[in-house]
């Protein structure tokens, strides 16, 4: 089987050096043992999406990151520094921020106290009408109920609050998850825009096509482990293999 | 008339402590998913810091006021950091029974030296006397009572509901991991949020002293009819603790004047009727 490519997979950095190192990362939700040994770099200034079907360990492989999952083994490097014993408020703190899955907007804060919720860990996040200047939406809405707004409108406020903060390294779990079209070109821009930056991005995805429109490079996760690792050059050389293991 | 006045206002009374003691509880239970049972045990304590203070330090009834809460406050949060925080993500009875048990203990530490029967707490001079308003006479304490529960009630609501640490403490009420995820220390907001509650029901012990003496069982026989207040008015709601404490005190002295055998009940059979029609109370959420 292509495991052979787990050890380094694609150690192209294609700018900036190492800001994520991640090597023999297990976890585990209970009893059940979700991720069997994990490896994969990304390098400062890249958007690096995992790929992968439902279950496979993508969103799991984040949350270990952030040190939201409880039990976790083996090492995870942030700007040269371990992180898998530390708590997820440390973690933060060194400047790693995290837009769930399910978006997570508060609905007993207004939106504009979802937007200032997150604590500013570090200078160099965007101001106020920088974020305005990417989400207009947001701006007319400040005083709505968190919960009220669309699902876009949602996925946008959970974007844009972490960008205040100064953290340079985002996760983003499967932030076009249920969205219109034109929504999630939206979505696509801002990412393209948040990478020009100097946003580095790690992004989960289903979505493969909008992957592409964003991604420098992409990692495949099967059954807890990285299987396979291809740059956006690559792309089209790997789009076979890239049908099986998705299964599209 | 003047009875009916007279009636209100013991009613005001009341509904004071029952707001001030029902608050802390919907705090408390909103960050940590626990029912505080010990809620009385530490009314009690304020009351019995604020005499100590008072006898044995020379310390006025205004200082009370203010060391009475920060210091039973601090012995709530070690028993939060010691005891209750092991308890995150167990079942609601073992919070109850650990805190039931906390209550006990204390009650009957208290109890063995000072025994059942009430301490004298005098009124401080500032606030003796009373006002003759026409309809009726109002003792000035009791009139402070109402106004300063009142205040600081309304105080905490705006600390929750509208400034940034309160936004903290509803956004990890709602959802903690992503709260402690934004970076924000949330084991600490707990022990925090467990002080608050806790120096509420102190604050209120000192205020009941002087009226109600001070008496190791005083929060036992409260706090009953503060968890049927809890009840009615809903778990998740600050200003709906707030008002349903007030409002039930004064039902509790209408009736009190109106139909006097029923005012040890009338809060219990509301409460009934309140879980027949609406279980998640007047103002709650669904849990």
């Amino acid at each position: 089987m292509a495991e052979t490519a787990t050890a380094d997979a694609p150690a192209k950095a294609t700018s900036g050096g190492n800001i994520l190192q991640v090597r023999n990362l297990e976890a585990w939700y209970g009893e059940s043992h979700i991720l069997h040994g994990i490896n994969f770099d990304v390098n400062a200034g890249e958007v690096v999406t995992l790929l992968g079907r439902n279950g496979a360990g993508k969103t799991t492989t984040l949350k270990s990151i952030m040190g939201i999952i409880g039990k976790r083994a083996g090492s995870i490097k942030f700007n040269d520094q371990e992180i898998i014993r530390a708590t997820s408020d440390k973690i933060a703190r060194m400047g790693i921020a995290f837009c769930p899955e399910e978006r997570g907007i508060f609905s007993s804060l207004d939106v504009r106290e979802n937007l200032l919720l997150p604590p500013v860990v570090r200078p160099g996040g965007l101001p106020l009408d920088q974020i305005f200047d990417l989400f207009p939406n947001l701006k007319e809405r400040l005083t709505s109920q968190g919960t009220k707004l669309s699902g876009g409108e949602q996925q946008m406020l959970a974007i844009a609050r972490i960008l205040r903060t100064g953290a340079s390294f985002l996760m983003l779990d499967e932030p076009t998850e249920g969205l219109a079209p034109v929504i999630i070109q939206q979505i696509g821009h801002t990412i393209s825009r948040l990478k020009k930056e100097g946003f580095t991005i790690l992004l989960v995805e289903q979505n493969f096509r909008f992957a592409s429109t964003v991604a420098d490079r992409y990692y495949v996760v099967e059954h807890g482990k990285i299987i396979d690792g291809f740059s956006n050059a690559e792309l089209a050389a790997n789009m076979d293999k890239l049908h099986t293991y998705l299964g599209v | 008339m003047q009875a009916l006045y007279a009636q209100l206002l013991v009613g005001l009374i009341n509904g004071s402590f029952y707001a001030l003691l029902s608050l802390g509880l919907a705090v408390i239970f909103g960050m940590l998913n626990i029912i505080n049972f010990a809620h009385g045990a530490l009314y009690m304590m304020g009351a019995f810091v604020a005499y100590f203070l008072l006898n044995l330090g020379g310390i006025n009834y205004w200082w009370a006021l203010l060391l009475a809460p920060i210091i039973v406050g601090i012995f709530g949060m070690i028993l939060e950091r010691t005891m209750l925080q092991w308890l995150t993500g167990l079942d609601h009875l073992y919070g109850l029974l650990l805190t039931f048990g906390i209550a006990l203990i204390v009650q009957g530490v208290f109890q063995n030296y000072f025994g059942s029967s009430g301490l004298p707490y005098a009124i401080p001079d500032q606030l003796k006397g009373g006002m003759n308003l026409g309809f009726m006479f109002l003792p000035v304490y009791r009139g402070w009572v109402v106004i300063f529960s009142l205040v600081v009630c309304l105080a905490t609501w705006f600390l929750i509901e509208k400034t940034r640490l309160g936004a903290y403490l509803r956004a990890a009420t709602e959802n903690p991991t992503l709260v402690r995820a934004f970076g924000i220390n949330v084991p600490r907001m707990i022990t925090l949020t467990y002080g608050l509650g806790v120096g509420l029901a102190a604050l209120a012990g000192v205020l009941s002293a002087p009226i109600n003496q001070v008496r190791p069982l005083m929060g036992a026989d409260l706090i009953i009819v503060v968890f049927a207040v809890v009840v009615i008015g809903g778990m998740g709601s600050i200003m709906g603790s707030i008002i349903t404490g007030f409002a039930l005190g004064v039902i509790e002295g209408l009736t009190k004047y109106f139909y006097p055998e029923a005012s040890n009940t009338v809060v219990f059979v509301l409460m009934v009727l309140v879980l027949l029609v609406k279980p998640t109370g007047l103002t709650g959420r669904a849990a």
